[in-house]
């Protein structure tokens, strides 16, 4: 089959991104300045189904959020791109000049703060992918005659920023993220994840193993749980969707300055979160790009709660101008993009046998804020999450609804997190495939609410 | 528009090589999007820089010797369409004999006509015109220091989506939304309280300026500032069973997360396992199981114009018409477009839709909409001997089958002996789905109904997130686990 490269004209996409960069800089005025951010992918989707293919096929997309600039004065706008260079240049004078229309109507922003120092960067990961419907061929292969349900999402992620001084960013990552579900029956499923840069076999022959001896366990009766409140343990995946919520306008400057964020009480230090608990935005340890949408580069690392603590939030341009902070790289929704759990001390091997009697969590599904400024979050149980007695997996558990607080279950109940972590790459591909990504370890508690 | 031109619908009898691509090939489709918006936002009196969006591109289906494919593009001039329609042919072959089911047995549709929204030639006000509204809202929403933050939005889009098929379809819907917003944020005594106008991007049409006048626009700056001091002054909602009265702007949340979510066949089905989850409803329901009470009717409407969700057609082709997927209670059809209906031998709806051109079509709510009774507001408050008047949805969660939900809101009032009282904050319930909706004990009528939705239904793999509308009553459910917030 022909590559899905055939879907691109010739030439790489970062060459043609200095193109559309070159031609702007010949589109400003005298005293104009613009900000162009690029966002890009050439991906294959192969949606699975029962061990089939449900739904194959490619995606080619390109789109440059523009901005024009005459002193505090300035107007935004998207655009898709064609990939065709004589159609995109005339579309980018179209822009520069609707953009250029609008800015005499507008009042001046007394919030705008853009990056005027040159940093240029170029950072390219990953190499060449096995063909997808090769990799589909392995994978229904090694699930014969099970009920695999998931998506391989595969190919070239790109993102740029240009601007009118000269800057050039450039950020490509080639990656495959596979998720599949293996099911046993009903809402009892395995769900796992390979992701990466190289497609090695043997790497997904083992998670494809280890999904089945998960699934085995799912065979046995399922144990229902009476709503009340029980030790349990939070697998990385599990913390993923704990994280997700604080990064949901948790950390941000502004929503932290105007106490809507869900930590300000950790701010204000009327609570505070086990000495063992910190978070960092690790620009340096993860896959999204090291600049943000307004040019300014990122630092490699933001403490953002340490021992316990509030230690720092991020900050974009406009909420530094507006609330008189440091801007640190953060782009307009200032939430983490690259976040990092510090690790504690329990060996994972140890994890069950550190929980003796309780809950393994193996998933958790469709949080939200039941009480944000308390922190209060509710959310389900989801996929392979057991019952544990005496260190030994004992019954699935029929789905359950947790309503907690996260000062409670990283505060006074945490008795440990786990020494490794787990690096989990984004799967989020609403729009466009996600280049976040998370270090997580796995969290033991000694007492989780359950309500339903 | 400067780039009008550029935009034009290409002559697909230009394409270059398309018989010699398509041949053999048992079917093809093209759909074409092209969507434009504006969004101007006034926060705390400071006006934010106008945003503009232009997005087109084309999706190509192909169903070639029993396989099915998809490719997305950007590129919609002649050879960038001819190299999508290729991309997706060699996808369908190659993937035919590992397919789910065999796409020869599919429809194969040729839908003709044409569908527009309403008011869609009616201009609008200018965008200094715009700015100059907001900014009067935002202003009148600074009435207490104790008010923080706050803001008022509005995103003007328009639409033009284009079908066409190998055997001999084309159509045209063009399409004219408007998204306003308003919140207000207060903070006193350790708490925070956000007040909206209807939820987020719950107020959201099709139409023009005659939806802000419905929603009552002008004015709601102050009116929502004085309700978030209300509502961050106010007690929290009392814990316990009793029965809850569910303001419209609520009943589309519960309606969507309980009965319009698992309700799609493609969950049922199993396509959705991996990601937003399964059901609890199973094929053999339909025709028999009582879903809720009897005063329970639930129609998917994709006919009502002012609704976000109307069209004339499906994104696979299928004409849009109104059925009721729960008649007095008992369910009668899934949320299921062609294709699904074909797999599961099952009646459906014309519900096959993509959020854009870079997405294939899969099975989504469109309008799904309760059907009004004849209850009074005031009958239905005179009713409750205890409960809660719950008003806009403020926090969602249910489980992968839909049935555990747990639900929030901004703004509740206690009733008591048949009277309205006090304002109570972070008013809570959970419940199942398969037994919430047989303690619905009334159904306002139509003076109680809302029309509203939200742009951001998320689903699929890979994901979508797209417009859904909701029109619904104020309703009242007995004996309900009515929760508020910490201590």
């Amino acid at each position: 089959m022909a590559p899905r490269e055939s879907m691109l004209a010739a030439g790489t996409m970062e060459s043609y991104f200095h193109e559309l960069a070159a031609a702007l800089d010949g589109l400003v005025a005298a005293g104009e300045t613009y900000l162009a951010s690029f966002s890009g992918e050439a991906s294959d989707f192969v949606r699975m189904n029962h061990g089939r293919v449900r739904q194959p096929g490619s995606v080619v997309q390109r789109f440059l959020d523009l901005e024009l600039i005459r002193g505090a004065r300035h107007a935004a706008y998207r655009l898709s791109l064609t990939g065709r260079p004589d159609a995109d240049r005339a579309l980018l004078a179209a822009t520069i000049a609707r953009l250029r229309d609008t800015l005499p109507d507008l009042a001046e922003d007394p919030h705008l703060l853009y990056a005027t120092d040159v940093r240029s960067s170029r950072d390219l990961r990953g190499a060449a992918l096995p063909p997808a419907e090769a990799v589909i061929d392995t994978v229904l292969r090694a699930a014969d005659g099970l009920d695999l349900v998931g998506i391989y999402a595969a190919g070239p992620v790109y993102r740029g920023f240009a601007n009118s001084f000269g800057q050039r960013n450039w950020h490509e990552v080639t990656s495959f993220s596979l998720q599949w579900s293996l099911y046993h029956r009903a809402d009892k499923a395995a769900k796992t994840t390979y992701s990466g840069f190289e497609w090695v076999d043997a790497d997904f022959a083992a998670r494809m193993t280890d999904a089945r001896e998960r699934l085995a366990l799912l065979a046995r009766p399922a144990r229902s749980l009476e709503p009340g409140s029980y030790r349990a343990y939070l697998t990385p995946t599990a913390m993923e969707e704990i994280a997700g919520m604080l990064c949901w306008g948790g950390f941000s400057g502004r929503a932290l300055a105007t106490r809507q964020s869900c930590l300000f009480r950790l701010k204000d230090s009327s609570v505070a979160l086990d000495p063992s608990v910190s978070f960092t935005e690790d620009t340096a340890g993860g896959t999204a790009p090291a600049f943000q949408d307004n040019g300014f580069s990122r630092p490699a690392a933001v403490p953002l709660i340490e021992g316990g603590k509030m230690a720092g939030s991020l900050v974009s341009p406009r909420t530094a101008r507006e609330f008189n902070l440091n801007a640190n790289g953060a782009n307009a929704s200032e939430s983490p993009e690259s976040l990092d759990m510090a690790p504690g001390m329990i060996a994972p091997a140890d994890a069950l046998a550190a929980l003796d009697t309780g809950l393994y969590i193996g998933n958790l599904w469709y949080l939200n804020f039941s009480d944000r400024p308390a922190c209060r979050i509710t959310g389900m149980t989801r996929f392979a999450s057991f019952w544990v007695e005496k260190g030994k997996v004992s019954a699935p558990v029929d789905v359950m609804r947790f309503d907690d607080s996260v000062f409670r279950l990283l505060g006074d109940r945490l008795i440990g997190l786990t020494s490794e972590r787990e690096f989990v790459a984004s799967s989020d591909t609403y729009r466009c495939r996600s280049v976040a990504s998370m270090r997580l370890p796995g969290a033991l508690v000694s007492e989780m609410a359950f309500t339903l | 528009m400067p780039d009008a031109d550029l935009f034009s619908l290409p002559d697909l009898s230009s394409l270059p090589e398309l018989s010699r691509i398509v041949r053999g090939t048992d079917f093809w489709s093209l759909r074409i999007v092209d969507e434009q918006s504006d969004t101007y936002c006034v926060r705390k009196n400071v006006a934010l820089p106008p945003f503009a969006c232009r997005d087109r591109g084309a999706m190509a289906t192909v169903y070639a010797d029993g396989g099915f494919g998809y490719a997305a593009t950007d590129d919609t001039s002649p050879a960038g369409l001819a190299a999508a329609l290729a991309r997706a042919a060699a996808w369908a072959r190659v993937t035919a004999k590992l397919a789910l089911f065999d796409a020869r047995s599919l429809p194969r549709p040729a839908p003709r006509g044409e569908y527009s929204s309403p008011a869609l030639g009616v201009p609008m006000r200018s965008r200094k015109e715009w700015f100059e509204l907001l900014m009067q809202e935002s202003r009148e929403a600074a009435i207490d220091p104790r008010i923080i933050d706050w803001e008022a939005s509005v995103e003007t889009r328009v639409a033009t989506h284009r079908l066409v098929t190998s055997t001999g379809g084309d159509i045209v819907q063009r399409y004219r939304f408007l998204f306003p917003h308003l919140s207000v944020t207060a903070h006193a005594d350790g708490d925070t309280q956000t007040r909206t106008l209807n939820g987020y991007r719950g107020v959201c049409q099709q139409g023009g300026e005659e939806i802000l006048e419905r929603f009552g626009f002008v004015g709601s700056g102050r009116r929502l500032a004085e309700q978030a001091l209300e509502i961050v002054m106010a007690p929290n909602c009392p814990s316990g069973r009793m029965d809850v009265l569910l303001d419209a702007d609520q009943m589309i949340l519960q309606i969507h997360e309980s009965i319009g979510h698992p309700l799609e066949l493609d969950r049922i089905l199993g396509d959705e396992r991996n990601f937003a989850g399964t059901s609890f409803v199973t094929h053999d329901m339909f025709g028999t199981y009582r879903y809720g009470s009897e005063l329970l009717n639930i129609t998917f409407d994709p006919t009502r114009a002012e609704e976000l969700a109307s069209y004339g057609w499906d994104d696979d082709g299928t004409r849009a018409e109104k059925v009721h997927l729960i008649r007095e209670g008992i369910l009668e059809r899934p949320l299921g477009g062609a294709i699904s209906q074909a797999r599961a031998g099952l009646p459906g709806t014309s519900n096959s839709r993509a959020d854009n051109w870079n997405r294939p079509p899969i099975d989504r709510m469109a309008n799904l909409n309760l059907e009004p009774g004849d209850a009074t507001l005031a009958e239905m408050i005179s009713g409750i001997e205890r409960g809660v008047l719950m008003e806009t949805n403020s926090s969602w969660s249910i489980d992968d089958s839909r049935n555990k939900f747990q639900f929030g809101c901004e703004r509740g009032r206690l009733i008591e002996n048949g009277k309205l009282g006090a304002v109570v904050k972070n008013p809570g319930y959970r419940g199942i789905s398969a037994q919430f909706w047989r303690s619905l004990a009334r159904v306002g009528n139509e003076d109680t109904v809302q029309v509203l939705g939200t742009p951001y239904c998320g689903k699929g793999e890979p994901s979508q997130v797209i417009r859904v509308g909701h029109a619904s009553p104020a309703c009242v459910f007995t004996n309900v686990d009515v929760f508020g917030g910490e201590a």
